[in-house]
């Protein structure tokens, strides 16, 4: 039962990217590329993604975290880091160009699994292998 | 100021919005955070939980989608992918190490941090949301 709930959930989250255009890796390039607003071929539809995915958990969170636990969980697991770090900026950072050569992150690489053939397969190949790397050296550095 | 002929303000404020309502549906209902990355990179060793199937489901639900969509309107959706394959498999390298390395990605941080009013994950958001605009310039503009 929980396992079918959190494949619908992840079914509703892709399915919103798709509505948005955001499994469409050039259409999230359009975005990203502020020189076309001189030009006249900035797509500022990703503002509105995040705008409207914004307005829904913001309120949806507080409404939620009123609750003593979860529904089908023990508890809520928020995140307890609140530090500014090098690390939260040098990984959003890393992130960021990798996103900005490809037009791809994580949520849409698995939306692409299906339609984006050999291509998609090599970008969560390589994903993961990254991720094992993150993964391996924040273990080693304890 | 004009904008792309592509530019689709509803939907993309739609697909938003249910993005948002499934991130709200985990924390209501698992009490987690709905972070691709964070998710992603759970499913490799080691284990520190009992959550892998689960995150395995939440993952194949977002893979699937693309089929359902399919199915829902007669017709698969075409991505435009630019990039060649040497530059995906960099670029699948950086979002994946970075996104690790970083606690976070367009989802975790850009998402539900906002949604939560972390100043981590604002910090987070501006840093990617710089990078992939400089990265865009420099591959778009100058190569």
């Amino acid at each position: 039962m929980a396992i079918l709930v959190q494949f619908a959930i992840g079914l509703v989250f892709g399915l919103g990217l798709v509505v948005a255009g955001m499994s469409d890796p050039a259409k999230v390039l359009d975005f990203l590329d502020v020189a076309a607003i001189a030009s006249g071929g900035w797509d500022a539809s990703l503002a509105f993604v995040m705008a409207g995915a914004i307005a829904v958990a913001l309120p949806g969170y507080r409404l939620v975290l009123r609750r003593r636990a979860p529904l089908l969980a023990g508890r809520f697991q928020l995140p307890t880091g609140s530090e500014i770090d090098a690390k939260v900026v040098a990984g959003p950072a890393i992130f960021g160009i990798g996103w900005g050569l490809a037009g791809i992150c994580p949520g849409p690489a698995f939306a692409l699994l299906a339609s984006g053939g050999a291509a998609a397969g090599v970008f969560v190949a390589a994903m993961f292998a990254g991720m094992a790397a993150a993964r391996g050296l924040a273990a080693r550095r304890g | 100021m004009s904008l792309s002929a592509n530019f689709t303000p509803v939907a993309s404020a739609i697909g938003g919005a249910m993005i948002g309502a499934a991130a709200v549906a985990l924390m209501a209902a698992f009490g987690r955070i709905a972070g691709v990355s964070g998710i992603a990179s759970r499913l490799l060793p080691p284990h520190a939980d009992d959550g892998f199937a689960g995150r395995l489901a939440f993952v194949l639900g977002i893979a699937a989608a693309p089929l359902v969509a399919w199915i829902a309107s007669g017709a698969m959706p075409v991505p435009r992918i630019e990039a060649s394959i040497p530059v995906l498999a960099i670029a699948g390298l950086l979002v994946g190490f970075g996104s690790t390395w970083g606690s976070g990605c367009t989802s975790g941080h850009g998402v539900c941090g906002l949604s939560r009013l972390s100043p981590r994950s604002l910090v987070a958001t501006l840093a990617f949301m710089a990078t992939g605009m400089a990265t865009v310039f420099v591959v778009r503009h100058l190569g």
